[in-house]
C-alpha cells in the first residue's frame, strides 16, 4: 500500500532521516524576522524592571534611599532586600549548594551586584528610577587574586558563613574556602612520581571569560492573583528545572507555574542558571499585580550574569624516558567568585574535571580541587562545554606538549605513544570514568596525513633557522590537540541537579493522516532541534521529517526534561526520541501483523513500513498504520499511536577529536595569522552533517576567541575592565579563520542510535589547539608555557621576555 | 534625574508603508521600531553599536538602530528584516541563501546580518570573500563562525546575478 512507483532510494530520500543534510525548519521564520524571543513577547499592562547595581567590588551598604526614585514619573515600586525578606527571598539557593543574595543584604561582594530593583511603566522610566535611587557604601578591602584568597589575613568575604566549617561539599579550611574535592589514589600517584625518570610541572591557568550569547538573559513574569498562577517567559536552557526551583523557593505549587522558553538567541551555558533578575521580576509581578519584564543589557550580562573558567591548574606528569606516561597529579585553585553558583550536577563541585587524564592511558592519577571565594561575579557555567571539561582538556593537552618539549619528542608522536588503544574500550580511567568507545590513533593519523604534518614540521625547522639567522621576524607554530570529552549528563546513579535525576524525555504523538508532533524535555538555543529530532523519528518510524513538528520549551505541554547544555541533548534526549519511536513502532508492528494476517515475527521493517518476509508485495506503510491505529485497530487494542520515553542513560558518551592549527606570529608586533585550522571530530553516529559542521565552525570560533583574547578581567580594585563588546573580544568575520572539518565515526555502544553529541567538542579541543600553536611557536626561544589569552600585546610581551625583541 | 520630556511626532516610511508615532526625544529608533511599530525582527544585542543585531537600512545605508534616536529618523525611508522578502512573499535570494548554506543557528543576528548583506550586495554585486568578510564586520555572530554566512551571501550574489553558484575551492 505504499507508493510502489518510488525506488527504495527515493523512499529513503523522502524521509529526510538520519545522515541527511536536511535544511533547517527554523530558518523559515528566523530569516524573515519572525522568530519569537523573550523581548518580543508583550503582555497587556506590562511593566519593566531594572537594577541599581554596586559600583564597588566589596562594600557595606549603609543606606538605600528610594524616596526620590519613587517620585520619578512612571516608577511604581523599588524592591530592596528588605522587601524580599518579607517573602523570604532576599537570598536564594544556588545550584552548587550555596546561597546567593538576590539583592544586596547589608553588603556587596562584586562590582555590578544587584542592589535594588526599580519597576516602572517603560524601560526608560525604569532607568530614570535606577538613577534616582541613592545608595551609600562603606568600602571594604577587595580580594581579586585567587592565590591570596586563602592567606590568613585575607579579607572575610562571606560573613554569612561565619563559623560554618562545613559546606555543601565537605570541610572548609578557611573563611574564603568553599570546598576541597579529591579524586584518585594519592599514594600510588606519589609513588609513580618518586619512581619517574622524567617529570614536568607547570601552573596552567585558564582565565575567566563569559559565554555572552548575542541575546542577553531576560524574562517576563506574570502573576495571576485570581488563579494564583505564575507564568514565566524566559531565556531558559532548562525550563523544567526553573519551574521546580521556583516551586521550591517561592512556595507556589508546581502545577501553578507555567514556564515558557520561546526562541532563544544563543545560550552557551549562560542561560542554565537562575539569576536575581528572574526572582525580582516574579516578586515585582506579585507585588504590582502586573506582568513585569526584565531584560539585561550587555554590560550587565558580561559583569553580573555568570562567568566561565577561572581555573588555575598546577599540573605534573610523570613519564619514562621513552615518553610513556606513568602518573598525573593536578591541583586546581578554582575561583568561584562571591557565591558558589556553579552550574554543575550537584555531586560534582568541579564538574567532570576528573576527565583530566584525557585520551591517554595513565595508570595512576590524583586530582585535588580547592574552590575559593573572591570579589568577582558568581557563576561558573559550562561555556560551550560539558561541566569543566574544557578546563580539563586544556590542562592535559598543554601539559602533554610541555612533556614532549622536555623529552625532545614530537607532541603528536607523544600522544600516539600514550593513547588508550581501541581494544582497551570500555576503558576505566584512573580517575573513575568508563570511556565508552574510541579509535584515537586512527583519528590522529588521519589528521596528520591530511595536513601533511611531517612537511609542516620541516617547514617550521627551516623557518626557525631563518629566524635565528635574522632573515625573518616571523615564527611558526604548529598546534596539536587531541581531546576526549565526557558528555550526556547523565546517569541517575551519579548525576542530579538539586536532587532531580538527569534523565531526559520525548513524547511522540502520531496523527491519523501520518503526521505527528514530538514534545521534548530539551530546549534549542540554535542547535536546530526542530530539524534534527524529526530526522531521528523519520528514520525510526518511517514518517517523513517534514511531517513531524518538534515542540520544546513549554513546561505545560512538554514531558519533564533537564534541558539543553553540556552536549547532553543528543546523548540523553536523542536516545529518548529513539526509545519513544520504538514503542510506537512495536505497536505499529502489531497492527501490521493483524492487517496483513501474519505473525508479528513474520514481518520485517522496510524504510517506511512493514513487509511480510519473502512476500515483497505484502506491505503496510506507516502512513496507513497511523489511520488504522485510530480508526480500526485490532480487536482489544486501544486506539491511538503515541508514546513517551524518559531515558536514564547507562553511561556518559565520550566524543573525541584531533585538531591541528598552523599559525604564524610576527614577533615585533605580536600579530598572529591562523594559516590553517583542521578539525576532525568523532561524535559517533551523525544525525545531520550540515548541522554538525555548523556546530564545529561556531565552537571553533568561540575557542579562537577565548584562546586569543577573550577575557573577563578585573583590576586590583575589582573593576571589570572588559565589560562591553568594546573590550571583550568577539571576533568579527575578518579575524575569524577559515575552518576545515573532517570526521571519523565510532558509534557509542550504549546509545540507541550510537550518537555521542558534538556541540561543544570544538570549544573543548579548539582552545588547547590554538594555545599549543602559540606555545609551539615560541618554544624554540626557550619558553615552556605562556598563559592565555594570546592577544597581540601578550605575544609581543612574550617575544620581548624571551629576548626576541630588542 | 531625568524627567520625561514632551513627546514629539515622528513620521517615516518603514517597509514601504507610511508610519508615524509620538516619541520622547530620547527614544531610540530600535525601540520605536520594535515597540511602537511591533516589528520585532530587529534585535538588540549590545546597545553600544558593536554587534549589529539592530541593523536596519536607512535611506540606503546600513545603520545600527540602537544608536539612532527615532527623531533623527523623521522623514527617513527604512527597511527592516520584515521588508526583505520578495514582493510575492517568497524568500529573497539572501534569505534563501542563509537557509541553503546554513548561515544561521540561533537566528538572533540573522535579521541584522541579512539587512546588512542586502546593502552590501547593492554596493558591490560581485564581492570577493574578503570583501564580504570586511563588509559584514560590523555584525557579530556567536554561533556560525561566519563561514556559512559568507557562503550564504555568495549564493545570493550568484542568484541575483543570474549565474550558477560555485563554491570556491579550498
Amino acid at each position: 500500500m505504499n507508493d510502489m512507483t518510488l525506488t527504495r532510494e527515493q523512499r529513503e530520500a523522502k524521509l529526510e532521516g538520519m545522515g541527511c543534510k536536511r535544511k533547517r525548519v527554523e530558518d523559515i521564520r528566523f530569516t524573515q524576522g519572525k522568530g519569537n524571543y523573550v523581548d518580543d513577547v508583550k503582555l497587556p499592562g506590562m511593566l519593566h524592571g531594572d537594577f541599581v547595581r554596586s559600583p564597588h567590588a566589596h562594600a557595606r551598604v549603609t543606606s538605600i534611599n528610594t524616596e526620590k526614585a519613587l517620585k520619578v514619573p512612571g516608577v511604581l515600586a523599588v524592591i530592596t532586600a528588605e522587601t524580599l525578606k518579607t517573602v523570604n527571598l532576599a537570598w536564594m539557593p544556588t545550584l552548587a549548594g550555596d546561597v546567593q543574595m538576590v539583592l544586596a543584604d547589608g553588603k556587596v561582594l562584586f562590582q555590578n551586584q544587584e542592589v535594588a530593583f526599580v519597576v516602572a511603566t517603560d524601560r526608560y522610566a525604569a532607568d530614570d528610577g535606577v538613577n534616582a535611587v541613592e545608595v551609600e557604601y562603606e568600602e571594604l578591602p577587595v580580594l581579586i587574586d585567587p592565590f591570596k584568597a586563602l592567606d590568613p589575613d585575607a579579607p572575610v568575604l562571606r560573613e554569612d558563613l561565619a563559623g560554618k566549617t562545613t559546606g555543601a561539599h565537605g570541610p572548609r579550611k578557611h573563611h574564603n574556602h568553599i570546598f576541597e574535592w579529591t579524586v584518585g589514589d594519592k599514594d600510588l600517584t606519589d609513588a609513580a612520581f618518586r619512581k619517574a625518570e622524567v617529570t614536568i610541572k607547570e601552573m596552567i591557568s585558564y582565565h575567566r571569560t563569559h559565554p555572552s550569547p548575542l541575546e542577553t538573559c531576560q524574562c517576563l513574569c506574570s502573576f495571576d492573583k485570581v488563579k494564583g498562577e505564575l507564568t514565566i517567559y524566559g531565556t531558559f536552557q532548562a525550563p523544567h528545572v526553573i519551574r521546580t526551583v521556583v516551586a521550591l523557593i517561592a512556595k507556589i505549587p508546581e502545577h501553578k507555574i507555567h514556564v515558557i522558553a520561546p526562541d532563544i538567541g544563543g545560550g552557551f551555558g549562560n542561560k542554565v542558571g537562575a539569576y536575581p533578575g528572574y526572582i525580582c521580576a516574579a516578586v515585582a509581578s506579585i507585588v504590582t499585580g502586573k506582568p513585569v519584564k526584565w531584560v539585561e543589557d550587555r554590560i550587565e550580562n558580561l559583569t553580573a550574569t555568570s562567568f566561565a573558567r577561572d581555573y588555575h591548574m598546577t599540573t605534573e606528569i610523570a613519564a619514562s624516558k621513552e615518553g610513556k606516561v606513568t602518573g598525573l597529579r593536578v591541583h586546581v585553585l578554582a575561583d568561584h567568585g562571591a557565591f558558589d553558583a556553579c552550574a554543575d550536577p550537584s555531586k560534582w563541585p568541579a564538574g567532570f574535571f576528573n576527565i583530566v587524564t584525557g585520551s591517554y592511558d595513565f595508570p595512576v592519577a590524583h586530582l585535588a580541587v580547592d574552590g575559593i571565594y573572591t570579589n568577582k561575579a558568581p557563576g561558573g557555567v559550562a561555556y560551550r562545554c560539558s561541566f569543566r571539561v574544557t578546563e580539563a582538556a586544556y590542562c592535559i593537552e598543554r601539559a602533554m606538549d610541555i612533556l614532549a618539549q622536555k623529552l625532545g619528542m614530537d607532541p603528536a608522536e607523544l600522544r600516539l605513544r600514550n593513547f588508550i588503544r581501541p581494544e582497551q574500550f570500555p576503558y576505566n580511567s584512573a580517575l573513575g570514568w568508563e570511556y565508552d568507545s574510541g579509535d584515537y590513533a586512527t583519528a590522529m593519523r588521519k589528521a596528520m596525513e591530511t595536513v601533511k604534518y611531517a612537511e609542516l614540521r620541516k617547514e617550521q625547522a627551516s623557518k626557525r633557522e631563518a629566524f635565528k639567522r635574522g632573515e625573518t621576524r616571523e615564527i611558526m607554530g604548529l598546534g596539536v590537540s587531541f581531546f576526549t570529552e565526557i558528555v550526556g549528563a547523565g546517569p541517575s546513579k551519579n548525576c542530579d541537579i538539586l536532587g532531580i535525576a538527569m534523565f531526559d524525555s520525548c513524547e511522540i504523538r502520531l496523527h491519523p493522516t501520518g503526521a505527528g508532533i514530538a514534545r521534548m524535555g530539551t530546549k534549542s538555543q540554535g542547535q536546530g532541534h526542530e530539524t534534527t529530532w524529526a530526522q531521528i523519528i523519520a528514520t525510526e518510524i518511517g514518517i517523513p521529517a517534514d511531517n513531524i513538528m518538534v515542540e520544546e520549551g513549554n513546561t505545560d505541554t512538554a514531558p519533564y526534561g533537564l534541558g539543553t547544555y553540556g552536549s547532553r541533548s543528543t546523548p540523553v534526549a536523542g536516545a529518548a526520541i529513539a526509545m519513544a519511536a520504538r514503542k510506537i513502532k512495536a505497536k505499529a508492528q502489531m497492527i501490521a501483523a493483524y492487517k496483513l494476517e501474519v505473525h508479528e515475527d513474520d514481518l520485517e521493517w522496510d524504510i517506511d513500513g512493514f513487509r511480510v518476509k519473502g512476500l515483497p508485495e505484502k506491505f503496510l506503510g506507516m502512513k496507513d498504520i497511523c489511520w488504522i491505529a485510530y480508526n480500526s485497530p485490532p480487536p482489544g487494542m486501544e486506539p491511538g499511536l503515541e508514546a513517551v520515553s524518559y531515558y536514564d542513560p547507562p553511561n556518559m558518551t565520550y566524543p573525541f577529536g584531533a585538531y591541528i592549527c598552523v599559525m604564524d606570529i610576527d614577533v615585533d608586533t605580536g600579530v598572529y595569522k591562523v594559516r590553517r585550522f583542521y578539525a576532525l571530530d568523532d561524535c559517533g553516529t551523525r544525525i545531520n552533517p550540515m548541522i554538525i559542521e555548523g556546530q564545529v565552525h561556531g565552537g571553533l570560533t568561540e575557542a579562537f576567541a577565548i584562546a586569543m583574547g577573550q577575557e573577563i578581567h578585573y583590576d586590583e580594585s575589582g573593576n571589570v575592565t572588559t565589560g562591553s563588546f568594546m573590550d571583550f573580544f568577539i571576533p568579527t568575520a575578518v579575524e575569524t579563520p577559515k575552518w576545515e572539518t573532517d570526521y571519523t565515526v565510532t558509534p557509542s555502544p550504549h546509545h540507541p542510535i550510537g550518537a555521542k553529541g558534538v556541540g561543544e567538542s570544538p570549544n573543548v579541543g579548539g582552545v588547547p589547539c590554538f594555545s599549543n600553536a602559540v606555545n609551539d611557536a615560541f618554544s624554540f626561544l626557550g619558553s615552556t608555557h605562556i598563559q592565555m589569552p594570546h592577544d597581540y600585546w601578550r605575544n609581543w610581551k612574550a617575544a620581548k621576555q624571551l629576548g626576541a625583541v630588542g | 534625574m531625568a524627567t520625561q520630556a514632551k513627546k514629539t511626532q515622528v513620521s517615516m516610511k518603514v517597509n514601504g508603508a507610511e508610519v508615524d508615532g509620538l516619541v520622547e526625544p530620547r527614544t531610540l529608533l530600535v525601540h520605536f521600531i520594535r515597540e511602537n511599530l511591533a516589528l520585532t525582527g530587529t534585535h538588540i544585542g549590545c546597545e553600544t553599536t558593536h554587534c549589529g543585531a539592530c541593523t536596519v537600512d536607512l535611506d540606503g545605508m546600513s545603520v545600527k538602530s540602537c544608536t539612532v534616536f527615532a527623531v533623527q529618523a523623521d522623514g527617513a525611508d527604512i527597511t527592516t528584516i520584515e521588508g526583505m522578502a520578495n514582493a510575492d512573499g517568497t524568500l529573497s535570494a539572501l534569505q534563501e541563501g542563509f537557509r541553503q548554506m546554513h548561515g544561521l543557528q540561533c537566528g538572533f543576528c540573522t535579521p541584522g546580518m541579512i539587512v546588512r548583506a542586502h546593502r552590501l550586495l547593492r554596493e558591490n554585486p560581485n564581492p570577493t570573500e574578503e570583501e564580504i568578510r570586511f563588509g559584514i564586520a560590523g555584525n557579530l555572530c556567536r554561533c556560525t563562525g561566519y563561514q556559512n554566512i559568507v557562503r550564504a551571501i555568495q549564493y545570493a550574489a550568484a542568484k541575483i546575478n543570474g549565474v550558477e553558484f560555485k563554491e570556491a575551492a579550498e
